[in-house]
Formats: structure tokens, sequence, C-alpha cells
């Protein structure tokens, strides 16, 4: 009994010291980069880029030295397209791994299944997708496109072109649904007329009933917000039932990259206002693609969430960097001076220190027969300026909501 | 109008080419054997994939789609040999170890293949009607769905391996007293369903996206079909597939593809509930 309470004394002594020296080697140790990304599952080909462009912004940064002098260690988790398991992965990389920074989540809805339980931690977040718009969080920066930068740029082009009657495809769910009002709006605005809207469950892959709605509803374009891979048959049974109707998307092309995957010409005539897509011909986008290629030989093709991905550890490096810390609340201070930038491979892109979304150099984009890029239009650079024009301001206020045309914050 | 009359019927046969082939398969498999088999899916991606492969290395496709139902058909009587075989009482376990095979293949065709592959565009161009555009593959795919059922007919009620089959479902102990080889007529029906359900996945391959997965996309249909239609495969997968078809179609046309789903399952569960049988059990009794 006796020799017992020694033994258990002692054990929590030797406890004690491991974690005392725990404490103090805490410099040396790495920073804590979590990420959930689907690599398996129906988006498996759209987030496997984003692992990758994950992968290789560590590598460089350990290589040149790390963050602050500390190395840095990516815990990757699967999260196979499933949001309950988004959410029992981030409780875990939150509260067992003591992450010091979360990144990930493909669709909307995963964004908006981990948000709650971010917030309820002092941990930031990086959200890498180009997205619906109006999410108002200080723990959540934003760092693909907007509706600002995507629709308010490529649907007035698309009417100026092709006409001002539009039919909507979109997925079933907030991406689709949100994404569908910022049309409606945007087209309101511009005297156009939105002919037919069309809500795919996900997982539908056959198309021959809204192929003929179309023509029914006779519309001078076509707005293709469809997800998946399932719903992204339509190209294929579209151009196999000669519907040959121009189309724009935010999300064709550069990120789920259909023009390589389907046989041309199914994507003729798609058109997408992007911040990144492959086929950029600067030089420092032809650098960066050299060494991805280099690390990552089979990529099909380095997309937009990919290239964000890869362009979020840069931002976290230089926000903690200028904070000298890792904390949520230092790296605001920074954001909210307005001078969190990096040099992406498009350009300058800076954090809004409003709505903590990112500003990108934005280009439009249309395919050809064979499936060539060709750029129609340079935007240059664009501020996602929407939420703070609607009262947004998370220097002042977290709203921890997200806004839409229909739902804007209380004036109080 | 002729054209609206034209548009209905193409959008049925649509509908129902895609019930009938993605549901054949399953319905030898589960319908009459009995069988849960929740690989279903990945007997469709195998046809699809060996489709692709075949093409790219230049085969005309149609005959990379009869390759790659046979291919399907053989994978699936050396699985029915390896693991179906030891299920044949216990179909909750089938369903398990269907079902664990069908993860062990998508993630296995992930790691190897990758996450997707480069479609082989649709054949067969597009025909118009009035102010609407049609693909012809598609009425191609009718046609055979149409086939197939006639095939089943003609193997089931036709020839002597027809009649073991169904003696054996239906009594394989007496099937064996008589003289049937049952081992043999499970392994066979078993890689008929399996080729069937290749065939589905062959003649999908040109007008989808293809990605480990894709399997998925068909699964749900064809068993709703399955078990709305119940143990006939002749006189319950047809008929379910034609009221299934119509539904759909209906909603689809007048509400738009979520309502048609819902629509469609909302049938089954009417169905199920006044049918727990199937459609085949009214029908079956009425020809007696």
């Amino acid at each position: 009994m006796k020799s017992a309470y020694w033994l258990s004394t002692a054990l929590l002594g030797v406890m004690l010291g491991t974690a005392a020296m725990v404490s103090t080697s805490r410099a040396a140790e790495p920073l804590k980069i979590g990420l959930l990304e689907d690599v398996s599952g129906d988006l498996a080909l759209m987030g496997m880029p984003k692992l990758h462009g994950s992968e290789l912004a560590v590598e460089e940064i350990n290589k040149s030295g790390g963050i602050l002098g500390r190395q840095i260690e990516l815990i990757h988790l699967d999260p196979q397209g499933d949001n309950a398991r988004y959410q029992e992965f981030a409780r875990r990389l939150l509260s067992r791994d003591k992450v010091d920074v979360l990144i990930g989540g493909i669709t909307s809805a995963s964004r908006e299944a981990i948000r709650p339980i971010i917030d309820r931690t002092t941990t930031p977040y990086f959200y890498t997708n180009q997205y619906e718009g109006g999410v108002c969080d200080a723990s959540m920066i934003s760092m693909g496109a907007i509706p600002e930068q995507q629709f308010s740029t490529l649907i007035p082009w698309m009417v100026e072109k092709f006409g001002k009657k539009v039919y909507v495809i979109a997925a079933d769910y907030n991406f689709g649904q949100i994404s569908a009002e910022w049309n409606r709006k945007i087209m309101k605005d511009l005297g156009g007329e939105v002919v037919g809207e069309e809500f795919i469950p996900l997982g539908i892959s056959q198309f021959a009933q809204t192929i003929q709605n179309i023509q029914k509803a006779k519309p001078d374009w076509l707005l293709t917000i469809n997800v998946g891979a399932a719903q992204d048959s339509f190209f294929e049974q579209a151009a196999a039932a000669n519907l040959n109707l121009p189309m724009g998307s935010s999300i064709k092309v550069m990120l789920g990259f259909e023009h390589k995957r389907f046989k041309p010409p199914a994507l003729n005539n798609m058109h997408a206002t992007a911040n990144w897509f492959e086929e950029i011909d600067t030089p420092e986008a032809n650098d960066f693609k050299k060494r991805w290629h280099a690390k990552f030989p089979d990529e099909t093709y380095i997309n937009d969430m990919g290239y964000n991905a890869y362009n979020a550890l840069y931002m976290y490096k230089a926000l903690v960097e200028k904070a000298k810390s890792t904390k949520l609340e230092d790296l605001r201070k920074v954001i909210a001076t307005g001078q969190a930038c990096i040099d992406a491979p498009e350009g300058q892109v800076c954090i809004d220190p409003k709505s903590q979304h990112t500003s990108h150099r934005m280009r439009l984009i249309s395919v050809g027969p064979q499936h060539q890029v060709t750029v129609e239009k340079d935007y240059g650079t664009i501020q996602p300026y929407w939420l703070g024009e609607i009262g947004c301001d998370l220097t002042k206020k977290n709203d921890k909501d997200q806004y839409t045309p229909s739902h804007l914050p209380n004036k109080s | 109008m002729s054209a609206e009359l034209f548009s209905l019927f193409y959008q049925f046969a649509d509908v129902f080419a895609f019930l009938i082939l993605s549901a054949a398969g399953l319905a030898i498999v589960f319908g009459m054997m009995g069988v849960i088999n929740m690989a279903h899916g990945e007997f469709i991606m195998c046809g699809a994939y060996v489709t692709v492969g075949l093409v790219r290395i230049g085969l005309p496709l149609a005959v990379a789609q009869g390759l790659a139902a046979v291919t399907a058909g053989l994978v699936g009587v050396v699985v029915e040999f390896l693991i179906v075989r030891r299920f044949y009482k216990r179909p909750l376990d089938s369903l398990l170890a269907t079902w664990g095979l069908s993860l062990i293949v998508t993630q296995s065709m992930l790691l190897i293949v990758g996450s997707s592959i480069t479609g082989i565009g649709t054949p067969e161009g597009s025909f118009a009607i009035g102010p609407y555009t049609f693909s012809t593959y598609r009425l191609v795919l009718f046609a055979c769905a149409v086939a197939v059922l006639v095939g089943l007919y003609i193997v089931f009620m036709k020839t002597r391996f027809g009649v073991l089959a169904r003696a054996t479902m239906q009594n394989a102990e007496m099937a064996r007293a008589l003289g049937a080889r049952t081992g043999r007529i499970y392994a066979i029906s078993f890689g008929i369903g399996a080729g069937l359900a290749g065939l589905c996945g062959a003649l999908y391959a040109p007008t989808m996206t293809l990605i480990p997965t894709m399997g998925a996309t068909f699964v749900v249909e064809s068993f709703v079909t399955v078990v709305v239609g119940g143990a006939n495969v002749l006189l319950g997968t047809a008929p379910a597939a034609v009221f299934l078809a119509m539904i759909r179609m209906a909603l689809n046309a007048s509400y738009g593809q979520i309502i048609g789903q819902i629509g469609m399952l909302f049938a089954v569960i009417l169905i199920i509930r006044v049918l727990p049988e199937g459609l085949s059990s009214v029908l079956v009794r009425r020809g007696r």
C-alpha cells in the first residue's frame, strides 16, 4: 500500500518533470497546421490539389527556415466529403492535436458545418476556396475569390456579349442557392431576365430533361454552378444533345478543370472569372507551376483551390511573422492595419481588414472548341468590398454570420 | 405538337433506360439470388473504366463495351467464388462483405488510377425535332435496355440453364437432389448479374464523369427499381422501371430534378408499404 503511494508520487514527479521540459522546449517545437481536405470520395479530384498545394508550401517554408524560426508540421485528415466527419475531425484537430491554425474545407456546407466549432476556440481558420461570399466571422480568413470578384465581373460581360436572358443550373445546397441569388440580384440591376432556374440534388448525373427545359426556355446563355463529379456529366450530355449555348460559371475550368477531363468540345464556349487558372502565363506563375509539377509530376491540373491553399500558408507565415505571435487576436491586429499582404504567383494579394477576405487579380477566361483557354479581359486587382459596404466590420464587431443579398446585417 | 410528344417519349425512354440498365444486374443478384450486393456500383465502374481503357488503345466503342461487360462478368464469377459463395445463407453478412469490397475497390482505384480519367466523348451526334435537339446515343441506350430485357427473357425462360437457374433459386435443395449443379448455377448467375452491371457502366461511360465512385450515382436507382419490382426479374423490374420512369419524367418536366427525385422516392415508399413483395407479387398472382 505504502509502496504504491510512493510509486504514484514518483510517477507524478516524472510527469511533472516531463511537462516542465516540454514547456521549456516549446520554442523549438514545430507549429502545427491542421488541414481538412477531401482526398477520397466524390470531391477527391478537386481536393487532391489542395493537399498538394499545402504540402508544397510547407516544404518550401520549412526549407527556408520555417515560421519565426519554427518548423511547421502539417496534420492532414481526410473527411471524405462527409460533413459529420468534418465536424469530428475539426474537433479532434482543435482540442486533441491543439493545432495553431486550421485550414481547409471544400464545400460551403462543410465550411458552415465546422465554423461554429472553430468559433468556440481562439484558433484562426483559413478557408481556401472561392465561394458564395458573405461570411463575416473574425475567426475566418478567406483566401478565395467571392461574388464581387467573380459574378460582378462575369455576369455583365456575359449579358453584354450574349444577351439578357440567362438560365441557371445550380447545385442544391447553400453554395448553389446563394450563388443563384447573386445572379438574380445582378441580372435585375442590369435589366436582364432569369428565364429559368433549376436546382439539382448532389449526385444526380442524368440531364436529358434539364437540357430540354433549357431549350424550352430559350436563354441567351447558361450559368452553370453545378457541383461535383456526378453533376459535371451535364457538359458531356449537353454537348451530345447539341445544346450549343454560351456558358458562364464561377467554378468551372479553373476549379474543376472540366476542360481537361471531358473530350472537346464539351466545354466549348465556357466562361469564368478567376484569380488563378493553370494557363496563366506570367514569369511568377510559370515559376510556381514548375515547382509544383516538379514535386507532383502526375498532377492533371493546378486548380484555384490548390493554388489558394498554397497561398494560405504563406499568408499565415506573413501574419505570424508580422505579429511575432500565433494568437488569433495578434494576427487580427496585423490584418487591421491593412498591411497583411503577400506576393502570390498571381501578384500581390492583401486581406481586407473589415471582412477578412482577400483581394485578387481577376481575369475573365473563355474555353475554345479544342478546349484551349484564352484570357478575354483582365480586371486588375479587385477588392472584396461587398461585406464592408453592407456593414460588416470585423475590426469593430464580430458578427459570426453569413450574409447574402437577401440577408443583410440589422442596421443598429 | 409532335415535337412535344416526341420529347415526352424521349424523356421517358431516357429514364427507363437508366433504371433498367442500372437495375438489371442487381435484379438477378438481389432479386433472384437474394444477395444484397453493395458492390453493384463497383461492377458498373469496372465496366466504364474497362471501356475507356480499351477505347484508348484503339478498339471501336461497341467492341470495347462488349468486352467490358464480359470482363465485369468474369470478375463477378471470381468474386462469387472467393467471397459471395460463403454468404448465401447469411444475407446481412453478405451486405457487409460486399460493402467492404466496394470500399476497398473504390479506394484502390483512387490510389492506382487517380481521382479521375478523361472521358471519351459521346458518339452518334444529335438530331433536331421542332425547337429541340436530342442526343442520338440516348436512343441507343433505350434500345440496349429493351435488348437486355429481351435477352434476359430468352436466357431465363427459353434455355435449359434458365430452367435450372429458376429451379435453384426457388428451392436449391430440391434442385440439387434432382441433379442440378447449384454451385455452378449460382456462380454463373452472379456472373451474369455482374456482367449486366458492367454493361451499364460501359454504355454510360461516354456520357459521364469518370471517377472511382461513379457507380454510386446508379446504386440508389437500381436498388429502388429492384425493391419496387420484387423477386421476379421479368415481371418485376421492367414494370417497376416503367412505373418509376413515368413518375420521374412527369415530375422532372414540370417541377425540376429535386421534385422528380423526391417524388420517385416517395412513390417507392408507398409501393413498399402497400405491396411489400413488390409489383411482381401482384403480376405473378394474376398470371397464375
